[in-house]
Formats: C-alpha cells, structure tokens, sequence
C-alpha cells in the first residue's frame, strides 16, 4: 500500500476521531483542574489549621502517585467497593485530581508572592477575608500564576493519552490501533506524535498571547518572575 | 485480617518491582545527565546548526507524551533499526533517558547562563582555553546552581516509569496488576503500591537535598536560588 494513501486516507481520519476524544478529555478537566487548583491553594494558604492540613495532604499524596497509578484505582479500583466510573470519567477525575494538585503548588506560590500588606490594607478598608482573597489577592496572584499554570496544562495534553491505558481510545489509543492494524508503528506513531507537537506548539502560543491581554502594566512577565 | 495475610504474603513480590522500577528511574536521570549536560553546552556555546539541531530535539522530546514516545520506539524505531530483540526494560530505559535528556539540557542550559559572562572572559584573559574555561570555571558552579532542578526531575522520571507497564516492563506498576488479578484485592494492593511509590518518591528527595547541601559552597548556597 502506498504510504501517503496510508497517511491520508487510513491515518489521518482516525486520528482526528482521536483528537475530538482527547480534546474532550481535556476540555472537561481543565476548568475543574484549575478551580480545584485554586480552592486547594487557597484552603492551604488562608484555611484553618484543618484545611491547611487536608490540602496540604491531598497535594503531598497526588504528587506523589503516578498518574497512571492514580487511573487504574479510579477504574479498576473502585468498583470494588461499589463506585463504577466509565472510562472516559474515570479518566477525567484523575486528571482533575492531578492537574489541580499540580495547579494547587503553583497558585500557592503566588498567592505567597502577594505582599502580606495587601491582605491588612484590604481589611483596613473594611472587606472582610474572603473579599481580600477575591478582589485583592487572587486577581495578581493569578496573573503571577500563569507561566506555571500553562506548563501544567500543556503537561495535561500530554498526559492525556494516558486515559488510552483505561481503554478510552483517544489520539494514542486512535494510533495504536490503527498501527498495529496496518503494522506500520513508526509512521503512526510518528504522525501522532506530531499531533501532539502541533496541540503544544499552538497551546503555547496562545499562553503567551493570553498572558500579554492580561497583563496589568507596570507587572510584566520580566517584574513577575522577579517577584517570584 | 484475610487481606493483611494476602497482602503479606505478596509484598515481597511488590517489592521485586521496586528494584526494576527504581533502575528505570536511575537509568534514566544517568542517561539524562550524560545526554543533556553536553547538549546544554552545545546550546549555549555551540554554532547555530549545533544550536538548531538540539533545540529541535529539546522540543520534539518535551512536546511528546512518554506513552507515544515508549510506543514509538519499543514498537517502530528500535524494531526497525534492528534492535527488536532489545527487553521492554531497556527501551523503556533508553526512552526515559532520551527524554530526559530533552529536560535536563534545559536545565543546566539556564544554569550556565546564569553563571555570569564575566566569569568567560575572566577566565579566558588568565590565559584558560574555552574547553578549560568551561570545565573548571563555569561548569562547578552551573552545576551546583542546577541541582535543586535537577532534583526535581526525579518525581517527574519516578512517574514517568510507571507508564513503562503500557510496553510490558515488569516495573511496580506492572507487578501490582499481576497481584491485583490474581488476588481479587483491588484497594489495599494499590494503595501499598501508592504507599511505595510515595515513599521512593519523598525519601528519594531527601536523598538529593541532603546532597545538595553536602555540595554546597559557603556563600554560594544554592539555597539562595
């Protein structure tokens, strides 16, 4: 078979089959990766003795997990004792677990790069706690957080096909059957790989764009890796 | 108390991954080191083609997930390179390597430059040839600034390696499956395989930041970076 039929008409159409699955893995754990991220920063930072300790914990256990680790009690583990996740969810909770406990150490970092003055001159101004961390804190700490919080997420596209050890068959798993199918493993996998590569790049160019419209003048990218 | 006996009687077998598992991980940041430490030299002091050349390896290597990276050596490169009698071990070694060789480089690239110009030109003006230069002037310092990254690096290849079970390694995670299917315990297994992989993971930690400390030069800490 000629390989550019192979590539173009075999290949192609199933990996983009793939990509719509990872790129619903991702979308649906990203947005709750990066809330649980801030919720466990926050908690860490500003909580009680107790939920400073429960993040506290909860960060220490994830990092210290293999995600794949982490997958496989989501999907073969639980249902033991009677929760059962499809594959897809399953997939989905563990990499919210991960990247929120990754975000969570990010966020934390600049939530401590803010000055503590900010915290007392919001309280001087009669907000209460939880105002300061909303109105004050969390918008510059944010904004500090992005460099970090963007590798955590191009990490999340690239962790994603791991979600194809549970079966799910996204862009990896789309590959995989396709190359052990025809036998050719080093065009496939190639070509996925460049998917990958191609998913990265452009994620990193829209950071960067983002970061920029977000930018408050006077804290520019070079002032806020100072700070931190 | 059925499933404390179990786990008991199995632990020593749990414990067999971790020998296979930890010579990934040091296989890997060994590998790593040796690769990435001269391709960070070649970025910052190498020609513009050594410059391109490894400047696009760093971004295929990092741009890539380990799952497709494993998969295409162990089933597409190594093979067709006619090395398809390679073990599932050594593949997966040589890809953690080559990997973290990609991150590595990059951060002994940023420690080398962080290492001031000056210090180049000061050494060169004593009369040191570059290659001199580089070794014992610019390189003991870059050094010990890179380690607290450095160390970083062995989580990120700790759990890495677990992703070695998706090409058949007979690591921690591999061996914990077996257990699992055999047994029928779900839970307590994988949590004494948590339980390790925490355990190597914080204690090997430890491990380098007392090593950090051990190298460090009064007034020089890298714990100021």
């Amino acid at each position: 078979m000629d390989q550019s039929v192979f590539i173009f008409e075999i290949l192609l159409p199933a990996l983009m089959q793939g990509l719509v699955v990872t790129l619903q893995l991702i979308a649906c754990s990203a947005p709750f990766g990066l809330a649980l991220g801030i919720g466990v920063a926050v908690g860490r930072q500003y909580g009680g003795r107790f939920v400073s300790s429960v993040c506290k914990t909860f960060v220490f256990l994830i990092k210290g997990t293999p995600l794949l680790l982490l997958l496989f009690i989501l999907y073969f583990g639980l249902p033991a004792i009677g929760i059962t996740f499809s594959a897809f969810v399953a997939s989905v909770v563990g990499f919210i677990l991960c990247n929120g406990a990754y975000n969570a150490e990010y966020i934390r970092g600049a939530l401590m790069s803010v000055k503590d003055g900010q915290m007392v001159a919001a309280q001087a101004l009669g907000m209460t706690r939880w105002q300061a961390i909303r109105s004050v804190i969390l918008p510059q700490a944010l904004r500090r957080a992005i460099p970090g919080l963007s590798n955590e997420f191009i990490y999340l596209i690239k962790y994603s096909s791991l979600a194809y050890m549970l079966t799910v068959i996204e862009l990896s798993g789309a590959g995989k059957l396709v190359a052990t199918k025809y036998f050719l493993y080093t065009e496939s996998f190639a070509i996925v790989g460049i998917v990958y590569l191609v998913l990265v790049t452009i994620t990193t160019a829209a950071v960067n764009i983002l970061e920029s419209r977000v930018a408050v003048p006077g804290t520019t990218r070079a002032a806020t890796a100072a700070q931190l | 108390m059925d499933v404390l006996l179990i786990l008991i009687d199995w632990f020593p077998y749990l414990l067999s991954g971790v020998a296979a598992t930890l010579g990934l991980v040091l296989s890997g940041l060994v590998l790593g080191l040796l690769l990435g430490l001269p391709m960070a030299l070649g970025q910052v002091y190498g020609s513009r083609p050594v410059r391109w050349v490894v400047g696009v390896y760093v971004w295929f290597f990092r741009g890539l997930p380990i799952l497709v990276l494993l998969f295409l050596f162990w089933f597409g490169i190594f093979p067709g390179l006619g090395l398809g009698n390679l073990s599932a071990f050594v593949v997966g070694a040589v890809v953690l390597g080559l990997r973290g060789a990609a991150y590595q480089s990059q951060i002994f690239r940023g420690a080398i430059q962080s290492v001031g110009e000056g210090q180049m030109i000061a050494a060169r003006s004593l009369g040191m040839s570059r290659l001199t230069a580089i070794r014992s002037v610019i390189l003991p310092q870059a050094m010990r600034i890179a380690l607290p990254g450095w160390s970083n690096e062995y989580p990120n290849i700790l759990t890495d390696s677990a992703v070695c079970y998706a090409i058949g390694v007979v690591e921690l995670l591999t061996i914990t499956s077996r257990i699992v299917t055999q047994t029928h315990i779900t839970m307590p297994i994988y949590f004494a395989a948590a339980g390790i992989f925490i355990i190597l993971n914080y204690g090997g930690l430890k491990v380098l930041h007392r090593l950090e400390k051990r190298i460090a030069i009064p007034g020089f800490g890298t714990g100021a970076m």
